[in-house]
């Protein structure tokens, strides 16, 4: 890796999947989709980001089921969603595998089929993680991609596969080594372009910024941002 | 008995009892004196999801049943009481999504027996829940009716209404429920509703069956534009929880001894 954090390169994969649209929803916990969202809004002022969980000048007047209207009548394009399983179908797990329990399916069931530019994003990039078939189907849909900390995989629609697309810090060879579901390999397929001087300097400019507003333990993490910064 | 184990007096065994999220205005306070009455056989709602005050009702063994689209305790990571729970049985779980219970709540308030909603098709979801029907390609989920929704408000004021801002599922959840109980920080002289500007955020008395007051009652969870959710205490909680016995520990510091509840952050 090079002088930068892989939470800033994930950011900016993030960040080059949103060209034309218009509203993402954010859901808990997902600071670097926060940060990409944010990234991309420094390019295209037009883009809203509604952050469901903020703290302080939530975007929702109407309660928690305001996102879910929105999404149900069309008004977000762009929603994020992980999985303590991901499968190659694209189904996401957030309800029990192998005994063990997580917490649950939040509104994945419905915002997964709803929203047409939902991005698969989890960090941990494992046989444990992204598995031939999930052992409960939490929601399925049509993703616009999936990103972990070792790849990004775009989705085809027609073949209704992955389909590898670059790799971070990895190669071929490892994310085969590593996903435990089938798919395909782009001819082009090649290490994923780091951040440009540009999108370092938004990243660590005005996006730190906001980010360190809803996020302050993962801004003081990757930038040593606080709040009266 | 304090207003608020007078409140909790009102919670019967066995009810189901709607909670919101954490950030949503919770009355921790009510929670703890729930531990303290030993409360049995609660089933939870989660409206939509559930954090911190259904981990330590179930930890404390007062819960048979949750419904909910996830319990959790954010940034503070899983519900360990909960997870182990799960895990092993102890509590019954019925899966749900966060739509699906609010659209179930909006046609107990509306009156009506069943409404529609979009998505969740496709998921296995559907499979654990009979009551749920697929109708033209749309779910159709039953009127949830709970028996008691708890939760904190801002204000209460002398007229009997409570002022939850932007919170508007409390709104939906005491429009549905049987009975309304509220702890609040503050109360206010007069009626709300005369109040243009504060109006919107009311709760009218029509759908409150009884208020207690509890300043920093929803500690260590917080109250937006008054006291932020105390992190420090919900890791604090998150880590003392992983065992039964770190989680025992922690009700007799922070629950079984009700000064130390009250605890400013």
């Amino acid at each position: 890796m090079g002088p930068y954090a892989k939470e800033e390169l994930l950011a900016c994969v993030i960040a080059r999947l949103l060209g034309g649209a218009r509203h993402a929803a954010i859901g808990a916990s997902s600071p670097i989709p926060a940060t990409g969202c944010f990234l991309h809004r420094e390019k295209d002022r037009t883009f809203r980001v509604s952050l469901q969980q903020r703290r302080a000048a939530n975007p929702f007047s109407e309660g928690s089921r305001e996102l879910f209207d929105l999404a149900g009548q069309g008004r977000i394009d762009t929603f994020f969603l992980g999985g303590a399983q991901i499968d190659g179908t694209g189904a996401i797990n957030l309800v029990r595998a192998d005994g063990r329990r997580f917490p649950g399916s939040f509104g994945s069931a419905f915002m997964y089929p709803m929203v047409p530019g939902t991005i698969l994003f989890r960090e941990e990039h494992s046989r444990r993680t992204l598995v031939r078939k999930v052992d409960f189907v939490s929601a399925r849909g049509t993703p616009k991609a999936l990103l972990t900390g070792k790849a990004l995989f775009s989705w085809q629609p027609g073949g209704k596969r992955f389909r590898l697309e670059s790799f971070h810090d990895s190669s071929r060879e490892e994310i085969a080594e590593l996903t435990g579901f089938e798919y395909d390999v782009s001819p082009d397929a090649r290490q994923t372009p780091p951040p440009t001087a540009e999108e370092i300097a938004l990243l660590r400019g005005p996006v730190a910024k906001l980010v360190a507003a809803d996020y302050p333990d993962f801004a003081r993490r990757v930038w040593g941002t606080t709040l009266a910064a | 008995m304090s207003d608020v184990e007078s409140l909790a007096s009102k919670i019967p065994d066995g009810c189901l009892l709607a909670l919101p999220p954490d950030y949503s205005l919770v009355a921790m306070e009510v929670v703890r004196a729930l531990v303290r009455k030993r409360s049995r056989n609660l089933r939870l709602l989660g409206v939509p999801i559930l954090g911190m005050s259904a981990d330590l009702l179930i930890g404390a063994g007062c819960v048979a049943e949750v419904e909910t689209s996830a319990v959790s305790l954010g940034e503070a990571g899983l519900a360990p009481r909960f997870t182990e729970a799960a895990e092993k049985g102890e509590i019954k779980v019925r899966d749900a999504t966060c739509p699906a219970i609010h659209t179930a709540l909006q046609a107990a308030e509306k009156g009506v027996p069943y409404m529609p909603i979009g998505g969740v098709i496709g998921s296995d979801l559907i499979a654990g829940r009979p009551d749920w029907k697929v109708v033209d390609d749309l779910l159709i989920v039953p009127a949830l009716r709970p028996d008691v929704a708890l939760f904190h408000a801002r204000w209460a004021d002398e007229a009997g209404n409570v002022w939850v801002g932007r919170r508007r599922e409390l709104a939906t959840v005491a429009h549905a429920s049987r009975q309304t109980l509220v702890t609040y920080e503050e109360l206010k002289k007069g009626d709300m509703l005369e109040d243009e500007l504060l109006a919107p955020g009311v709760i009218s008395s029509v759908y409150i069956s009884a208020t207690a007051h509890a300043p920093r009652g929803a500690w260590p969870l917080g109250v937006a534009g008054v006291y932020a959710p105390d992190d420090t205490h919900l890791s604090q909680y998150a880590k003392a929880a992983k065992t039964r016995e770190g989680f025992q520990r922690y009700l007799e510091e922070w629950v079984l001894t009700p000064r130390k509840s009250f605890s400013p952050a």
